[in-house]
């Protein structure tokens, strides 16, 4: 039986199916490994790196060698979030491999063999890594499994299913036993499995337990030469951009002669995306990029401040705008309410700001190019590279690196910082590697953010807090117009990305209406971990605890009142309750705030305790209960809880980018201040058990938070701050 | 030319004077360990050991290094330095990992002085080493695990 999980998977991953029973095919390594992976029958697309790494990778999602090394082949960007990890982990288990033998290795770029089943493109994001990879991956090691055991059970003359796997050792009773290591030569060129038997989920050794993290022992030292900023080579040169200080402006002119004095300066080359000082190292570089003097065009550039820009998009939030969902008559619902509330929400532009600024190295000889970055969307980067190197796919190599971060900052729809590297390459003419690197204030000034919104609400009860009206109406720009990914999230006109955890509430509200303004502006916008979620769940959830003010009710027993239809949403929530005694009396001047909330299938609730000083807010402790389907890696998702708590805290604390005249205002850690440790709660996670099919982890910890939090505000003050951050409060 | 000793070795640069040392280490010496987060000691990526003390390697030109001894995430070596990183694998601390060589040079700075430090001491001592994956509670919970190892 191919599938173990007894429980329907959900629609997206329905949709895998067609890939997921591709034949497995047989594995002709030519090398000295045993390689194992699947054949896309539909495809028939060789993929592109085979040709000329053949010898040691064929079919690659797992690598056996003599010297008894398991190496799995990530398609995924491992930014911290334990990707790599989970895929080993989901090889391992079918495997039976050792945590000690096993190996990971980020795969070349290949749209066919290491897409992303969820996007159709390799890439990695919308917390998908797990979900599209657990059957894959899962039916890779166990493919393995098979040939090895094949490849013993000839070799000892004993039926194949008497014999046992265990932690990298492959046996037989009659005491016949063998590492993997010393079955490669007689396993490779075997023919690999049709279909594979998985084991039921009471036989994991490793899904739904432990394994550790396998970037954790480098990372504990220092992980030197890990990602993309350490790559160097003996002729490598370094370059720094000068970028237009307002969005859409290009260079006009530019005056370098103070810059080539700098020591160390080789040249200086303007491209339409600004001017590059290249130079033998990074110091002259950035010592060199400062003293450029250049002129813009603004003539196509964003010129107004925030405060403009919001204008814009609280006048339309009172304006009707773009139906993106409806049920029953929400004007109705609030006309016969009892009571009725209303607010306005500001969100903030915010930057990712990861530790590791953007960069990027390429190497480009003419004939053929080389990219090494912390690739996320490897197909996008790829495609952009070759066709402006004006190369074949196959002559441009994508190098994936770890990434120190990413919150989706390298997940770019139009690659744009490779874009600027292969542009550079390709103007100034030289085969040596060049390193793009972005220093900390051309990051955080760079845009890409999550985009500016202003939400506009009415809800209204009736005498017994039944939600009888909800008119909700989003402003922002679109993140997906315009992107390759438009047909997934965009149907007339809406991107649903913007509205999403709000349009899909499973509240009962018996009239509810979302409407959504696309606004323009020349800032470019990006999904942000968790995306609309970082607003939507605030709106949604501080809206709730105002209607169970109004309603007379404790905001965890009305929640649960609503959500009666949806048992996930009601189980996490019950369980976050019961783990934070919620309900009992608190210590003076402590407070507490409830938030529940389902992103990227996931279904994650929080309460947040705060004390309260002299109006200052400190966020003192965080309970959290997350159900992501079966927990494959559990350790890693309560890591990902408790960060996804600390990156959302540090922005509804005191992150905003903002513009004055079209210029960005913040630029390094003391104007866009990160959460620092003094700010950092003690977490609490709990993980529901489930059988259901994995989800994400990475990015659904991070809605929760902020209206957590807003709601112990809530319940300390009996007003909830809308205009974020709290630091434009004073509360903090 | 600049003279000053790196992990133990007499190492001689002949850069610009006012080049930080954090680009030293990176570019000219090829350690890249030590990371690059903000270049304005707001972050603490880059913190080395100074003679000693913990040191924030972006914003020391190298003409204040003249005659010193620096020593990187790579030498760091030590009774604090190897409880932290025993520490840090059994918690699992790392997330994308960018920042830890700072913070596990803070923190074994923080236990050579103070191998008992409360919840308090360790705020005070690492708030300046920002991790964006906010892997801050483990960080906390292991250097308490680290004063454990080095009592035991």
């Amino acid at each position: 039986m191919l599938h173990t999980l007894q429980n329907p998977l959900n629609d997206e991953l329905q949709t895998m199916q067609p890939s997921r029973r591709a034949f497995l095919k047989a594995t002709a390594a030519t090398g000295a490994g045993l390689v194992v992976g699947f054949a896309f029958a539909q495809s028939g697309v060789t993929p592109a790196h085979a040709a000329k790494t053949a010898d040691d990778l064929f079919n690659p999602f797992v690598k056996i060698m003599p010297d008894n090394t398991v190496t799995v082949i990530v398609k995924h960007l491992d930014k911290g979030q334990g990707t790599a990890t989970g895929l080993a982990t989901l090889v391992a288990d079918e495997l039976d491999a050792s945590v000690e033998q096993v190996r990971v290795e980020f795969a070349p770029s290949d749209p066919e063999v290491y897409k992303n089943l969820l996007f159709g493109v390799q890439g990695t994001g919308g917390s998908t890594a797990i979900a599209n990879s657990f059957m894959q991956y899962r039916e890779a090691g166990a493919a393995a499994r098979a040939m090895l055991v094949d490849a013993a059970a000839e070799d000892w003359a004993v039926p194949a299913a008497e014999i046992t796997v265990a932690n990298g050792l492959v046996s037989h009773a009659s005491g016949k036993s063998a590492p993997f290591g010393d079955l490669v030569a007689a396993a490779r060129g075997r023919t690999a499995p049709e279909s594979v038997t998985l084991k039921s989920p009471e036989d994991w050794v490793y899904i739904g337990k432990s394994f550790p993290r396998v970037d954790v022992p480098e990372k504990s030292r220092g992980a030197a030469g890990m990602f993309g900023m350490d790559v160097q080579s003996e002729d490598m040169v370094v370059a720094v951009l000068a970028r237009p200080p307002k969005f859409g402006a290009a260079p006009k002119s530019f005056d370098a002669s103070q810059a080539k004095k700098v020591r160390g300066v080789i040249d200086v080359v303007s491209i339409p995306q600004g001017v590059a000082v290249i130079a033998q190292s990074t110091w002259p570089a950035i010592k060199a990029r400062d003293l450029l003097t250049v002129e813009w065009d603004d003539t196509d550039a964003e010129s107004r401040s925030t405060e403009e820009i919001f204008a814009e998009h609280r006048r339309l939030a009172g304006e009707p705008g773009l139906v993106a969902h409806a049920h029953g008559d929400a004007a109705a619902g609030l006309e016969k309410a009892a009571k009725v509330v209303e607010a306005v929400f500001e969100f903030p532009f915010l930057a990712h700001a990861p530790m590791e600024p953007l960069d990027v190295t390429i190497r480009f000889d003419g004939d053929s190019a080389t990219v090494w970055t912390g690739s996320q969307l490897q197909t996008m980067d790829h495609n952009v590279a070759a066709a402006i190197l004006g190369l074949p796919m196959d002559k441009v190599e994508i190098v994936t690196l770890w990434a120190g971060g990413s919150f989706g900052r390298r997940a770019i729809y139009n690659a744009h910082y490779v874009a600027e590297a292969a542009t550079l390459a390709k103007a100034w003419g030289k085969s040596q590697p060049i390193k793009i690197v972005w220093t900390r204030e051309d990051d955080i000034k760079g845009g890409y953010y999550r985009p500016l919104a202003v939400h506009k609400v009415r809800a209204g009860i009736g005498e017994d807090g039944s939600i009888l009206g909800w008119h909700h109406r989003a402003a922002g720009k679109s993140i997906m117009i315009g992107t390759p990914f438009e047909q997934f999230a965009v149907k007339d006109g809406v991107d649903h990305v913007s509205v999403e955890g709000l349009e899909d509430a499973t509240y009962a509200i018996d009239g509810f209406q979302v409407e959504v303004h696309n606004t323009n502006t020349q800032v470019p916008v990006l999904w942000w971990r968790s995306v609309g979620h970082t607003h939507t769940a605030y709106a949604v959830e501080t809206m709730i605890d105002k209607l169970a003010r109004e309603a007379g009710r404790d905001p965890v027993e009305y929640r649960q009142m609503l959500l009666k239809d949806d048992p996930r949403k009601l189980g996490v929530l019950n369980l976050v309750a019961e783990n934070a005694d919620w309900g009992k009396p608190l210590e003076d001047g402590r407070y507490r705030g409830v938030a529940v909330h389902k992103s990227f299938n996931s279904y994650v609730a929080q309460i947040a305790e705060i004390s309260m000083a002299d109006g200052q807010v400190k966020v003192e402790k965080v309970w959290c209960a997350v159900d992501c389907g079966v927990p494959v890696n559990p350790d890693n998702i309560v890591a990902q809880m408790e960060g996804g708590i600390g990156f959302g805290l540090g922005a509804i604390l005191r992150n905003e980018v903002t513009l004055t005249g079209g210029e960005v205002d913040q630029g390094n850690f003391d104007t866009y201040e990160p959460l620092r440790m003094t700010d950092m709660p003690d977490v609490e996670v709990s993980i529901v058990p489930s059988t259901e099919a994995p989800t994400g982890a990475g990015e659904p910890g991070t809605p929760p938070i902020g209206p957590a939090v807003a709601n112990a505000i809530f319940a300390a003050t009996g007003e909830h701050p809308t205009i974020l951050p709290f630091s434009k409060r004073g509360l903090i | 030319m600049i003279t000053f000793t790196v992990n133990g070795e007499e190492r001689r640069v002949d850069v610009d004077p006012d080049t930080p040392l954090l680009w030293v280490i990176r570019d000219e010496l090829q350690l890249t360990g030590t990371k690059f987060g903000c270049g304005a000691a707001l972050c603490g990526a880059c913190t080395v050991h100074l003679d000693g003390e913990p040191t924030r390697a972006c914003v020391i030109p190298i003409e204040a290094v003249e005659g010193l001894s620096v020593t990187t995430i790579e030498a760091i070596d030590g009774k604090a330095a190897n409880a932290i990183r025993a520490a840090w694998e059994e918690l699992q601390v790392p997330q994308c990992g960018y920042c830890q060589s700072g913070q596990i040079m803070s923190a074994a700075s923080l236990l050579d002085g103070n191998p008992k430090p409360t919840d308090d001491d360790i705020v005070d001592f690492m708030d300046g080493n920002v991790c964006r994956c906010a892997s801050y509670v483990r960080i906390r919970k292991a250097i308490h695990r680290a004063a454990e190892l080095m009592e035991a």
